[in-house]
């Protein structure tokens, strides 16, 4: 097939959305303005979830206990990522991790940062599973996850 | 229930075409009827496995894709897992509602972004995405994991990739054909580390059909019918820290599978596998947990060269995703391809010894939250 014959059409769509969050992440959102990280009990099997969920998926049972858990936390995994890609705002390199923080029994995803990640031989020997992170916030608060600016090392 | 089999398959190369996804599209299946004999006309039921908006451009984009997989006037689904149109579609036969379907799978991946950018709109706006996660960086953060929990070397991950990629070179239909060595994958960039860039599957065009028969019909069309035994699904939480990344649902997926099947030890009775691995770790995970070795044995398996093309269980002869990956068709080329094994048809990546089961596995989502396990039999 020539050049001439393999043509094609650009396109970009953006297209706007209104998605809500409902009583329970609203809630969990105000609080974070407030500097608390809450999660929500489940009675059934008395699992603290972070992010909140107004029902417990495995019990499927509303979870009506809000319960503040701790600001600092195990890294459980984390990756050092180092690839733009579209629609990403963040800017590279940066880690995004999984921390069990203290009082939950699930994974909470954001970011650690505070350290020095231009190299990333030193990054690897800085930050090791098990160990313990604290949340930093940020100044401006505008109801959302990054209200948590990111969690930095305790040590 | 009705017995169904593969009676024939078609698949196109996974290279960027330069026909539109219609054309693409209308080319594969044109070939998989003309191969069975059958008239668009004779088909009883169509469904598609493709993604519409992310991975095409197009919103329900099932709507476009039907009349190049001959669909007019007739029941058609689509599923956005392709080994879930699969399964859908082997439902109609044993159902007793049709006596063929026709099972078409297509992506074109080299006309839409980055699988990372796509695959960061599985994220939630209101957690995941905002604190950067897509598939590849799930996958690092279970790779990291997988590495401190069981002592897997990346030297034992890079392995598979050199195997794959080695496989794919006698594979017509394979996008990635370049031969690459365990130094190749370590020096290759740190994109999500402990990922590196040949660690990630590429992005990949492709049409795929099956066509599916009851038994009747089946023994009719061709001399070689390769019978569903076994399937199983499961899913887990979608929130990755709500699970265990290494404990997963593919060992619920796979006992329902060889449940079905009456596979006791699936190490023995499977003959070769095509396993669904976008990040070459993860075909170390997903033998552990489909039991071709134990627990935390991933590392030792690939050492042992039990999985290599001439070994005593090929996993992926045919390259597998590292070498082609047309995202949501991807389930549909392992079923089809381990239907290839059983046949004797795959040709120069056809394994050299009698396989009479073959097992095929699909995953989607972050860090496989949706796993498939089909197993097929001669």
């Amino acid at each position: 097939m020539s050049k001439e014959e393999h043509r094609i059409v650009k396109g970009q769509v953006m297209v706007p959305y209104e998605l809500a969050l409902g009583r329970t992440w609203c809630h969990f959102f105000d609080c974070l303005k407030e500097e608390k990280i809450m999660g929500k009990k489940c009675r059934k099997c008395s699992r603290v979830l972070v992010p909140p969920r107004s029902f417990c998926p495995r019990c499927f049972e509303d979870m009506e206990e809000w319960v503040e858990v701790s600001q600092e936390g195990v890294v459980e995994t984390w990756v050092y990522v180092n690839m733009p890609f579209f629609a990403q705002e963040l800017k590279i390199p940066f880690i995004s991790a999984q921390i069990r923080l203290d009082g939950s029994d699930s994974g909470f995803i954001h970011q650690i940062a505070g350290i020095d990640l231009s190299d990333f031989d030193k990054v690897r020997e800085r930050v090791k599973l098990g160990d313990r992170v604290r949340a930093v916030w940020s100044t401006e608060k505008k109801g959302n996850i990054l209200d948590i600016a990111y969690f930095e090392p305790v040590k | 229930m009705r017995r169904v089999a593969i009676t024939h398959v078609a698949q196109s190369s996974g290279v960027e075409s330069k026909e539109s996804l219609m054309d693409f599209t209308y080319a594969i299946n044109k070939e998989i009827l003309d191969k069975a004999g059958l008239k668009r006309e004779e088909v009883g039921c169509i469904i598609a496995g493709a993604a519409d908006i992310f991975h095409s451009g197009l919103s329900c984009a099932n709507a476009f894709d039907w009349d190049g997989i001959g669909a007019f006037l007739k029941e058609g689904s689509r599923a956005e897992e392709s080994a879930f149109s699969f399964i859908y579609g082997c439902m109609r036969i044993m159902s007793g509602h049709f006596d063929t379907v026709l099972v078409t799978a297509l992506v074109k991946g080299s006309e839409n972004p980055d699988n990372d950018a796509i695959t960061s709109f599985y994220g939630d706006p209101f957690y995941l995405r905002p604190v950067g996660l897509n598939e590849s960086a799930v996958a690092a953060m279970q790779m990291r994991q997988y590495l401190e929990r069981y002592g897997i070397t990346e030297e034992q991950c890079a392995k598979v990739v050199v195997k794959n990629r080695g496989n794919a070179l006698f594979n017509p239909y394979a996008h990635v054909k370049k031969r690459v060595s365990i130094k190749d994958v370590m020096d290759s960039e740190r994109i999500y580390d402990p990922l590196k860039t040949l660690e990630c599957s590429p992005k990949s065009d492709g049409v795929v059909a099956v066509l599916l028969a009851s038994e009747k019909r089946a023994r009719k069309l061709t001399g070689k019918p390769v019978w569903l035994t076994g399937y199983g699904s499961s899913m887990d939480h979608f929130i990755p820290g709500d699970r265990d990344l290494l404990n997963g649902q593919l060992k619920t997926a796979a006992a329902r599978a060889y449940k079905m099947a009456g596979i006791r030890d699936p190490q023995k009775k499977i003959d070769v596998a095509e396993i669904c691995e976008p990040y070459a770790f993860q075909e170390l995970l997903w033998c552990e947990h489909l039991g071709i070795c134990s627990e935390g044995q991933g590392g030792k398996l690939i050492d042992s060269g039990m999985t290599q093309m001439d070994g005593a269980l090929p996993v992926n002869p045919s390259g597998g995703v590292l070498a082609t990956n047309p995202y949501p068709a991807r389930g549909l080329y392992r079923i089809a391809e381990a239907a290839l094994q059983i046949k004797g048809q795959a040709g120069e990546h056809q394994v050299d010894k009698k396989v009479r089961t073959a097992l095929a596995h699909s995953t989607h989502g972050f860090g496989g939250q949706c796993h498939s396990v089909v197993i097929l039999s001669s």
